[in-house]
């Protein structure tokens, strides 16, 4: 049956399907509603819900939550995302699942808590020190988002990666008529062979980002590598509209793929092909298919809620092939079906 | 039916988001896709609060609306700042037990309730929102009274419960006392 839900509590709840008991957060607008969803709900299902002082302990308790074996997340926003990237780092040196919920808004610095797409570089580059990698999926619609929990969880584990959702203030203020999955057993995961259960009958273990000998220290890195390329290989994902015989190709995601998704229809009704390519993994980016598009089409806008972070992976994707003009609005302005489609049109001359 | 916007704007305390939630949710019952965004920036006690409803027969595609079909605006600031952007023969309902003036726009259908004196009437001013919705119900067609109840009640259980009967005669009132202006 179909419920109404208010995104924020629909990926808490969503979370929750997927097996994690443990949820450790700072509240911060416009995603409050999800730490104040698991303050109700994780107690019901036998969970932990720990409101921590700060971002920073947060982190910190996730690393711990996480060496148990436990499905563990957070969610926060822009600034709480800041704070917790000395953690992330070392979450990801100790090869540790974990998921993140992002639920971005204006900045930079406190900025404000409108929705913006401005932390894309931030989740996707890096943010935090070192060479690692994060998974990012960036859901476009309330349903997604409840689907891509059950894949945030299941990735971080497979991988030992650590797995950020990046929604956006819209995302997580709006409502929209959901479907959850079913509720499944926290207990009946893929058995964690590294996980910190305490050593009765067996050998110790160890979890740490940390190696004094660099030879040793680089010999993690590479299985790092190994891994984050493994990934690249196996978990692309992309949803393509319209692309084919398309006038323009316009790469938009999350929320601004929505918007995009109403443009099509206007530029319609103008005689104007448009497709949409949107990226769901924003790391690993769908470089190779955005290579091949740009052979069917002489122009591939970008659009976004920033000035333009996701458009160098487009570059990099087109690589020359195609024109690659950008149109965004970005500190929490989110610009409407009427601007995208006026950028549409000064794209192709019309 | 193919996709319609609607926007309820007023004073923070007159319950517009309630009133456009119960919309999303009713249209939902009535089998069609919906969204509801808020407007939740900073806003002074006092200020203006809205919300954009979309509801279509397809999938939706932007929840942010620069036409609206709709505009359901229960106080001065509200009709000003939405009438602007209301879509040409689009459905502009005011609040007339606040809104003491007319719309300047001449290419859009006006209808007037009188909320706030409807609601006094009843028994109580609260229900005003929903007057007015009963009122935008009957002026649009975008969705039935059946689902209207029934979003009612899902939504008043519990402590709330008590206000649910209070709640549909305030709907059905705002169906029956509307004015073409």
């Amino acid at each position: 049956m179909k419920m109404l839900f208010k995104g924020s509590e629909a990926i808490a709840e969503a979370a929750i399907r997927a097996g994690c008991r443990l949820y450790f957060g700072y509240p911060i607008t416009p995603q409050s509603e999800l730490t104040e969803y698991m303050s109700r709900r994780l107690p019901e299902v036998g969970g932990t819900f720990l409101q921590a002082e700060s971002e920073v302990a947060t982190v910190n308790m996730m690393y711990g939550a996480s060496c148990t074996g436990k499905r563990v997340m957070t969610s926060t926003s822009s600034p709480g995302f800041s704070l917790m990237m000395e953690g992330i780092s070392y979450m990801a040196g100790g090869e540790l699942p974990a998921v993140f919920v992002n639920v971005v808004r204006g900045g930079p610095g406190l900025g404000d808590i409108q929705p913006a797409q401005s932390d894309y570089f931030q989740a996707t580059k890096g943010g935090g020190h070192g060479d690692y990698r994060m998974i990012v999926l960036a859901p476009h619609t309330i349903q997604e988002a409840v689907d891509l929990m059950n894949l945030a969880f299941d990735l971080a584990d497979k991988y030992r990666m650590l797995v950020t959702i990046l929604a956006d203030g819209m995302l997580g203020q709006m409502m929209e008529p959901v479907e959850f999955p079913p509720m499944r057993d926290p207990n009946d995961v893929p058995e964690k062979d590294w996980a910190l259960t305490g050593a009765k009958g067996r050998p110790p273990r160890k979890v740490t980002s940390f190696h004094i000998d660099p030879y040793e220290l680089e010999k993690m890195n590479l299985r790092y590598q190994a891994t984050y390329k493994k990934v690249e290989e196996n978990e692309v994902r992309y949803e393509e509209l319209n692309t084919d015989g398309a006038d323009i190709i316009v790469a938009a995601y999350g929320t601004m793929a929505r918007i995009v998704k109403t443009v099509i229809h206007m530029a319609e009704k103008e005689g104007i092909k448009v497709g949409l390519f949107r990226p769901i993994t924003l790391w690993p980016f769908p470089y190779k298919r955005l290579n091949e598009l740009a052979d069917t089409v002489d122009t591939i806008l970008t659009v976004e809620m920033s000035y333009g972070q996701m458009l160098e992976d487009v570059r990099l994707g087109v690589n020359g092939k195609a024109k690659t003009p950008f149109y965004g609005r970005s500190a929490g302005v989110v610009p409407t079906p009427t601007e995208v489609l006026d950028a549409v049109k000064k794209a192709i001359g019309r | 039916m193919s996709t319609y916007s609607v926007v309820a704007a007023g004073f923070g305390g007159q319950g517009v988001m309630l009133m456009g939630k119960i919309i999303a949710e009713a249209a939902m019952h009535d089998g069609k896709k919906v969204t509801w965004l808020p407007s939740y920036g900073p806003e002074m006690r006092g200020g203006t609060a809205n919300c954009t409803v979309v509801i279509s027969d397809e999938d939706i595609g932007s929840p942010v609306v620069d036409t609206p079909d709709v505009v359901i605006a229960m106080n001065i600031p509200s009709m000003i700042k939405f009438e602007e952007v209301l879509k040409k023969d689009g459905i502009l309902l005011i609040n007339s037990s606040v809104v003491d003036r007319q719309p300047t726009r001449k290419d859009v259908k006006v209808f007037k309730i009188k909320a706030n004196d409807v609601a006094d009437e009843i028994g109580n001013v609260k229900v005003l929102n929903m007057v007015a919705l009963g009122a935008f119900a009957k002026a649009s067609g975008l969705i039935t009274f059946g689902s209207i109840k029934k979003a009612l009640e899902e939504t008043m259980t519990g402590k709330k419960k008590v206000f649910l009967d209070i709640n549909i005669k305030a709907v059905q009132e705002g169906m029956e006392k509307i004015e073409k202006a």
